[in-house]
């Protein structure tokens, strides 16, 4: 096995792109580092990517969107005292994913392009609206989070390709986000159901929405039905009605050891819910 | 019996000291199973069936053992059975099948192969160059399906004489008892309630996965440091399944990392040691997660059918139970137990149990606290809570109207003798959580739970120093605290204090005999030796002052930690110290110790009864526990906060075994959650705070009134959780367990 800890992103890509067999990026390695010691995937090529310039930097830009480093930590993130007031669902998310341990290492990136349909932060970032910039050997470009899986463990990104930034739009005025997700227990678990919103309001009313799901599906949704169900509506019980039937509608789970179609089916009709009244709530300036 | 000796005036005992091996612990000065290194050592590893059941046509292993980092590689060839003759018998050939496959492998993650290699890594990949080719046969692994006629026979002949004719060769051991007239007492109720209960297998979850170091020289001498409950049965076992003489091989227990029945056998301990024969090299095995879930043994899963009978002012009038327990591969599935438990806490004139042990393509399963207990108090207790719902009855009050007592016939045969159940229940009645009220959403569920404990052979010796301190070594692995109780007890008898007592575990070549650390039997036994042990010294102490006085044996008393004459007509003499009579110990006759060794029989069997209040998110079938208490009979808490440990730990357990951890197969055979993310243990917020009642009804059979604490503890929580969650879904409860996507399904068949 190669190790190598390039200097900037477009090294990082010649690394990847000259490289045989198995590569993999290696940000927090939360992932990375447990899969190869199950041997559930052992790389011939390890890019250490977390040792270039400003990957741990989390930036506000002057239009108000964020740009984050793709090694920012989900520590990093909670600990930042203005994003969370931004992107309090963002946050949330990431903070849901293992340990205090594994937050000092796990990171936006890495639990995307492991392209688990489970993984917490990227329903989060799919509401959002967050985009990567990717480097390659092609040069850079930007891509939204729900381009990214393309099935378990898969992602859209081409050989030799490595996302060099997260950027998460400007909140904005009368907005608010919000993630949730069900797991059997209170903590130290997997989604068996996740379930993104992000919209706006003019007064009572919603204009904006977008509403994400994770675990029902070999990839993320982004729920355009969802969304619309909620749209000019002020979040009564016919439009939670409506987004529920929407949420469990564009469902396509599978039965395992982690939950029943069924049970998934329903609970994220039950979670769409409950998120967007946490996501109204706070676009309202509603402590939620 | 000997109540009127019995001690209840305590200087020591019952107070709550720190433990001896606390900073260890909590400093990491303290060693495990996986660390122990010798000079020289190799590192093992196991190839392991992805078959649930196959016939293993040949094994190739020339491409590893060409490597040069491997030094060995063994199967089933290179143990006892084949070259020592007569072979093994009974339960040591069926270790033996399980710690390396025979002509078939029996479950998804049965050795078939290991490996020793220079490092743990190379061991790994050596592996993967072991060929092994399978001839896949038709497998089972569900308890009921295993018992059809259609079902494939995992072995021919192991039924014993126990199985009636007719039944499949996976039914292997048959269990009835009971007495009185069941149909004439359902003749007699009111009401019967009839209905039928599922429990998953689950896995103790001790965090320290087992590992050992084995060394074993071709002079037949050997080592063996390992995490273990009894490392005489670790000796026993494997100096059997090497063809080795027992004494040859000394074993030390390692500081454990929890066990709970589950360290109470070997898994991979022949194993080091046979790679260890083999390179002639010590060889050191660890165990992943993975293997201790696939490959060690989990509790058994149950299916159960229930028939109770009562009277409209809640007398029981007949109650009769089928059990059947699926123990793995291997005869062993508690269905006796189950059977003899189930009704325990009650005085019945009617009552019949069955139990099965029934055998599938499964790990073989090991104890796990009150093996078979837990299934069957869920079923029994459930039912009984049916019965109190329907006929609108207090289910404390119930109970009370039902408990046995000194003098009832127990479903399973003796008559008891003192026991403490009554006085649990009415603890229960009175303590405030019984009376609380519930919120909407939430249900409130009761359950009684009994377990036999035990005494089993035992082994003490005490040694005091020259100044006036003492040592104690005890041969039974401190799992909860014994130590701790140890010290206590010796400081209770000696008069020193607890602090000047070092308890040791020894190992097999420094101490006799001693059975496992199980059974609940610890602070009952190897209590009733140290005490004993303590008091054989005590009578070296006042014959030396005897001695030193001029005066008769019988003269001297021992008071406080000193020898005093008995009354005003043995002489005039100060109270002479212990430090005081060890300081001269070896000019006036020699060191002092005292030791004891017997099968102690009067274990006190106990009783608990636990109250939770439990909440149900009707949208998504989840549950929170929001309050727990555990009232439990110890006889006498030698140390009340590791007791109270005990308790809260049964009922942490218990919810996990009750609401989210099980064991999971495939269509495959194959086990689909064999890791800490899917097989959901409990997390410490998933817990409310344990209140704990410990009740002291004292044991006869102790000379301070001990009854094991260890095992009650997780009789209770299944049945009463199920009853909690059952009443605040309003719907019955028939399976664990109760897993969010179960609940919410009941909830839409209500």
């Amino acid at each position: 096995m190669d190790y190598h800890s390039p200097a900037s992103f477009a090294e990082a890509s010649a690394l990847a792109i000259n490289a045989t067999g198995i590569t993999r990026f290696l940000a927090g390695g939360t992932d990375v580092l447990v899969q190869l010691r199950s041997e559930l995937v052992t790389p011939d090529t390890l890019i250490d990517i977390k040792k270039i310039n400003g990957v741990h930097d989390i930036t506000r830009n002057s239009d108000g969107s964020w740009t984050l480093g793709v090694a920012a930590t989900g520590a990093e993130m909670s600990d930042h005292p203005e994003l969370g007031l931004d992107w309090p669902g963002v946050v949330e998310a990431m903070d849901l994913i293992g340990s205090t341990q594994v937050q000092g290492r796990a990171t936006l990136t890495g639990n995307l392009c492991n392209g688990s349909p489970a993984a917490d932060s990227v329903p989060a970032m799919v509401a959002a609206g967050v985009t990567v910039t990717i480097t390659g050997p092609e040069g850079v470009r930007d891509m939204a989070v729900e381009d990214i899986p393309t099935g378990p463990g898969k992602t859209a990104l081409a050989k030799g390709e490595v996302i060099s930034a997260i950027n998460i739009p400007a909140r904005g005025e009368n907005g608010g986000d919000a993630y949730l997700r069900f797991i059997p227990r209170t903590e130290m678990d997997i989604a068996v159901v996740g379930v993104g919103v992000n919209l706006r309001l003019d007064g009572d009313t919603i204009t904006e929405a977008r509403v994400s799901l994770g675990a029902v599906a070999p990839t993320v949704l982004l729920v355009d039905d969802a969304a619309r169900a909620i749209i000019g509506t002020t979040l009564d019980d016919a439009a939670l009605d409506a987004l529920a039937a929407a949420a469990s509608g564009a469902c396509n789970p599978i039965d395992d050891k982690r939950g029943t179609i069924a049970f998934r089916t329903e609970v994220a009709g039950v979670l769409a819910k409950r998120t967007a009244k946490i996501a109204y709530a706070r676009a309202k300036g509603e402590q939620a | 019996m000997a109540l009127d000796d019995q001690k209840s005036i305590f200087t020591f005992v019952g107070t709550r000291p720190d433990r001896p091996d606390g900073l260890d612990k909590v400093t990491g000065r303290a060693r495990f199973g996986a660390d122990a290194h010798a000079p020289g050592m190799l590192h093992g590893a196991i190839l392991r069936s992805p078959h649930a059941h196959a016939r293993i046509v040949k094994i190739d292993a020339s491409k590893a053992e060409a490597l040069k980092d491997v030094k060995a590689v063994v199967t089933r060839a290179d143990f006892a059975e084949v070259p020592f003759e007569p072979g093994l018998e009974g339960e040591f050939w069926n270790v033996l099948e399980n710690v390396m496959a025979g002509e078939k492998t029996l479950y998804d993650g049965h050795a078939v192969a290991a490996v020793a290699a220079t490092s743990a890594l190379a061991a790994r990949d050596a592996l993967k160059l072991i060929e092994v080719e399978y001839e896949v046969l038709p497998h089972v692994t569900d308890v009921d399906k295993a018992m059809e006629a259609d079902a494939p026979v995992i072995r021919e002949g192991a039924a014993d004489y126990s199985v009636p004719e007719g039944m499949h060769p996976n039914v292997v051991r048959y269990h009835e008892s009971g007495h009185g007239d069941v149909e004439a007492g359902f003749a007699e109720a009111d009401l019967v309630v009839e209905d039928s209960f599922v429990t998953e297998a689950t896995h103790q979850g001790y965090i320290e996965p087992h590992a050992c170091l084995g060394s074993l020289g071709t002079d037949g001498k050997g080592e063996l440091w390992c995490t273990t409950q009894g490392h005489w049965i670790a000796q026993k076992t494997c100096a059997a399944l090497l063809g080795i003489e027992t004494s040859q091989l000394r074993v030390t227990a390692s500081e454990i990392g929890g066990g709970f029945g589950g360290k109470t056998t070997v898994f991979i301990e022949p194993v080091a040691l046979a790679l260890s024969r083999k390179a002639n090299r010590p060889v050191k095995l660890v165990m992943n997660r993975s293997e201790v879930f696939r490959a060690t043994g989990p509790t058994s899963s149950a299916s159960m059918d229930i028939k109770i009978g009562m009277k409209k002012d809640g007398t029981i009038t007949a109650a009769e139970g089928t059990f059947r327990l699926q123990g793995g591969a291997f005869p062993g599935a508690p269905g006796d137990m189950t059977a003899m438990c189930a009704f325990a806490p009650y005085n019945l004139t009617n009552v019949r149990q069955v139990g099965y042990d029934v055998m599938a393509n499964r790990p073989k399963q090991a104890a796990y606290r009150a093996p078979g207990a837990p299934m069957g108090a869920f079923a029994v207790e459930s039912v009984l809570d049916e019965l109190c719902n329907q006929l609108g009855l207090d289910p404390v009050d119930m109970r009370l109207k039902n408990a046995a007592a000194e003098g009832s016939k127990a479903s399973y045969g003796p008559t008891y003798e003192r026991i403490g159940l009554v006085e649990t229940l009415e603890a229960a009645k009175a303590h405030p959580h019984y009376s609380a009220p519930l919120k909407p959403g939430q249900g409130r569920g009761i359950s009684c739970g009994f377990w036999f404990n035990h005494g089993g052979e035992t082994s003490v010796s005490l040694a005091l120093s020259e100044d006036g301190s003492a040592q104690v070594m005890v041969g039974t692995p401190d799992i909860g605290g014994s130590r701790a109780s140890m010290a206590l007890m010796a400081a209770e008898i000696l008069g020193i204090p607890y602090e000047n007592i070092r308890v040791t575990i020894a190992d097999t070549a420094s101490l006799g005999y001693n059975d496992v650390s199980h059974g609940s039997r610890v602070t009952y036994a190897s209590g009733l030796a140290t005490i004993k042990a303590a008091k054989h010294a005590v009578e070296k102490l006042c014959e030396r002052a005897a001695a030193k006085w001029g005066i008769p044996v019988d003269a001297v008393k021992w008071e406080n930690g000193c020898a005093v004459p008995s009354g005003p007509n043995a002489g005039d003499f100060d109270p002479l110290p212990l430090a005081d009579i060890t300081a001269d110990m070896g000019a006036t006759g020699g060191p002092i110790s005292g030791h004891f060794e017997a099968t102690p029989e009067g274990a006190g069997v106990s009783f608990g009864t636990h109250i939770v209040d439990a909440e149900v998110d009707p949208e998504t079938g989840k549950t929170s526990v929001t309050r727990y208490t555990v009232i439990q009979d110890a006889g006498k808490a030698i140390h009340p906060t590791y007791v109270e440990g005990q308790y809260q730990g049964g009922a942490a357990q218990g919810i996990g075994w009750a609401l989210n951890e099980e064991y999971i197969y495939g269509e495959d055979g194959r086990l689909q959650n064999s890791i800490f993310l899917d097989y959901r243990i409990p997390v410490a917020s998933d817990l409310p705070m344990i209140d704990t009642v410990i009740v002291e009804v004292p044991n006869p059979g102790h000379p301070f009134g001990v009854r094991g604490v260890g095992e009650t503890g997780i009789v209770p929580p299944l049945a009463a959780i199920a009853n909690a969650v059952s009443n605040a879904a309003g719907v019955r409860m028939r399976q664990l367990p109760m897993s969010p996507p179960r609940i919410l399904a009941a909830l839409k068949d209500k």
